[in-house]
């Protein structure tokens, strides 16, 4: 019976194949008096037999199918099964507390998990923990006849289904095999959502109910362009979705080819499109998608990640390894933008009544200049090593702006005094995300290097429309007229200054937005790794001459954004007519 | 029974490769053989004994086997303990 569940859609692309559910059984039991001692050993022996010969396989098959270092945890798995301390304490405890295996195992496999978890400042122990953990879990099924699902023996095409996945589960996919992804939460930004789309398996999340809905083996259809799975697609709806992959495949394709060319018009005007990056991890992603440059670092992560503040060090080896991962090409960091929704474990801030009103980003930094200083340091040192540009968020006045200069030449000069080298190129700028700041763009387009238009942050300040808050969503704009205008404002202000003006907001690879600020001139767009080559798409099928009057229409003439997706959806039907 | 003192001066102490070196070590010799940290024995053929002790940096142990190979074992796992830099 075809039944069509809605999630998010989280990885493009479309895969039909049986789904393979990775869900445990129910291992739950109950503490029992044994009589026959001799016969419970022999039946907790055979459960020991019986999982090593199936993590032996395991392992086997994780190494043809995964490599040497996947499959090490699986020798790991079997050290434990036959460990003498492990395996002869459960067979000391069935021998004097006459108890079932399934009691004594976990009374032993616990003791040993607390003893290993315990060991807090220690990594490598606390893994160690999870194996004893998924070797019990092993043992305890075969104790109660169930079956765990093993990925790692994948031998055929499958989607997987999950109501989570996580990391570790994740390393024992074959992905030959695996071809997309359905679970019942998470969101675009879950650990399961970021694989498929590194893995470029296409991915539905939060379904909510997949792995009750579906029986393994059952034909499932995963639609990871507009988030609906069907569960056992008839012969029309595969017709369907093969042919949507196709189209995706070949589009894909294209795109792909579009990789080492340069960003260009029609009319061969060149502008450059860049990557958005929160870690040097994304770095893979970059290159892969050829960016031009980097158009925003948003070091927060650094501050996030960690369990207390970065140190100077740690932050200079971050910035250094993404400015020469660039090769020369421009890497633009935005100094730290915590406080809003963004908070660290081990600095307590005071509560705030709006925090997006609040203290965030340079208010933060100025007025915690220590913390500051140690960054700004760090960037300085990096700036050496390539061709950096520094960038101060949520600036609204002069007085911020200059407070922030003055501290980075005040530190650029104590290092220059010590014989530190500081690129000679680096650039220094700011976001414009504060209304206030966009209307006074021709004030501080003398006093920077460039700007980089932030528009999640602008489009929700100018509207007054948390963009957190589905209640209020539709009023989050991006081709609102009033948007509109302050970017063009912007950007005019910062040409007639002789700076570059930059966008790094989702905006900038939104296929409406895009024609729009290439009319008004924008020179540089930067946005999620995974859209530039769209992006770069579409810019080769514009000409600058055609859209001249696109940004004044936009701006002036048009009265709503339904107007102005209207205004480019009609442009972009006679293009492609 | 052959049995022999170590002062350990690894940085992470006795786990992680360390441990796991010397469970093969030790799983070399037909000996039973132990390692006594703190006022508790374990087997030192089972890695999840010796990782269970929690070994530390300057940590005293001792190491005794008995059995008919137990001075070649205690040879063998001083020897993985030096070249190792696990312990003095």
């Amino acid at each position: 019976m075809t039944k069509t569940l809605k999630g998010i859609a989280a990885s493009d692309g479309i895969a039909v194949a049986p789904a393979y559910l990775l869900v445990e059984p129910d291992l739950s039991f109950s503490k029992t008096n044994v009589g026959d001692v001799e016969g419970e050993l022999a039946r907790y022996h055979e459960a020991i037999k019986v999982s090593t010969a199936e993590v032996e396989k395991i392992r086997d098959s994780a190494k043809t199918s995964l490599g040497e270092e996947e499959a090490q945890v699986f020798e790991a798995h079997l050290m434990i099964l036959n460990d003498p301390e492990f395996t002869g304490a459960i067979e000391t405890e069935i021998k004097e507390q006459k108890i079932n295996s399934e009691a004594a195992l976990d009374e032993t496999a616990q003791k040993f998990i607390t003893i290993f978890e315990g060991m807090t400042d220690n990594e490598y122990m606390q893994q160690r923990a999870a194996d004893v953990r998924d070797v019990s879990k092993r043992i305890m099924a075969h104790l109660l006849g169930k079956e765990l699902p093993n990925p790692a023996t994948i031998d055929h095409e499958v989607v997987v289904v999950a109501h989570d996945l996580t990391p570790s589960d994740t390393a024992q996919l074959n992905k030959n095999f695996v071809k997309g992804f359905v679970t019942d939460i998470g969101g675009r930004t879950a650990h399961s959502a970021i694989m498929a789309r590194s893995l470029e398996l296409p991915a539905v999340v939060g379904t909510e109910s997949i792995t009750a809905d579906v029986e393994n083996g059952q034909n499932i259809a995963v639609d990871g362009l507009n988030g609906d799975v069907v569960i056992e697609p008839d012969a029309d709806q595969i017709a369907t979705y093969q042919q949507k992959s196709e189209a995706f495949l070949a589009q894909k394709a294209e795109w792909e080819k579009l990789k080492n060319e340069p960003s260009v018009t029609a009319d061969n005007k060149k502008f450059i499109i860049a990557a958005n990056i929160g870690t040097p991890n994304d770095m893979q992603g970059v290159n892969d998608n050829g960016a031009e440059a980097i158009g925003l670092y948003r070091t927060e992560f650094l501050y996030m990640d960690s369990k207390n503040f970065p140190t100077e060090e740690e932050q200079f080896e971050a910035y250094k390894e993404v400015i020469e991962g660039m090769n020369g090409k421009q890497v633009i960091i935005r100094t730290m933008d915590i406080g809003g929704d963004k908070h660290l474990d081990y600095w307590d801030l005071p509560e705030e009544m709006n925090p997006f009103l609040g203290v965030r980003a340079i208010r933060l930094s100025l007025q915690n200049e220590e913390i500051f200083r140690t960054q700004l340091r760090a960037l300085l040192r990096a700036s050496a090593y390539g061709k950096l540009g520094i960038m101060f968020p949520m600036i609204g006045t002069l007085g911020e702006l200059r407070k922030a200069k003055s501290i980075l030449a005040t530190e650029k000069d104590k290092l220059t005094a010590a014989g530190v080298k500081v690129g000679s190129d680096l650039q220094v700028g700011m976001m414009i995300e504060i209304p206030a700041a966009a209307v006074m763009a021709d004030q501080f387009a003398k006093e920077v290097d460039f700007f980089s238009i932030g528009t999640n942050d602008l489009i929700q300040y100018s509207m007054a429309a948390d963009r957190g808050n589905d209640n209020v969503s539709y009023l989050y704009q991006p081709a609102n007229p009033a948007v509109l205008r302050l970017i063009k404002h912007t950007i005019d202000a910062a040409h007639e200054n002789n700076i570059w003006c930059g966008m790094c907001g989702e905006a900038a690879g939104d296929n409406i937005m895009f024609p729009i600020l290439l009319s008004m001139g924008l020179d540089e767009y930067s946005m999620s790794a995974t859209s530039i080559l769209r992006i770069r798409s579409l810019m080769k099928k514009l000409n600058t001459e055609d859209i001249k009057d696109l940004a004044n229409q936009a701006c002036f003439v048009s009265e709503t954004a339904e107007d102005n997706e209207k205004l480019v959806n009609d442009l972009m039907s006679k293009l492609t007519n | 029974m052959e049995k022999r003192d170590f002062h350990v001066i690894a940085e992470t102490g006795i786990h992680a490769r360390p441990a796991t070196l010397l469970v093969q070590a030790a799983s070399k010799f037909g000996s039973d053989i132990n390692l006594e940290y703190n006022g508790k024995s374990v087997n030192l053929k089972s890695i999840m004994g010796v990782m269970s002790l929690g070994v530390g940096k300057n940590a005293d142990v001792s190491i005794s086997a008995d059995g008919d190979d137990e001075k070649d074992a205690i040879e063998a796992i001083s020897e993985t303990m030096k070249k190792e830099g696990l312990a003095e």
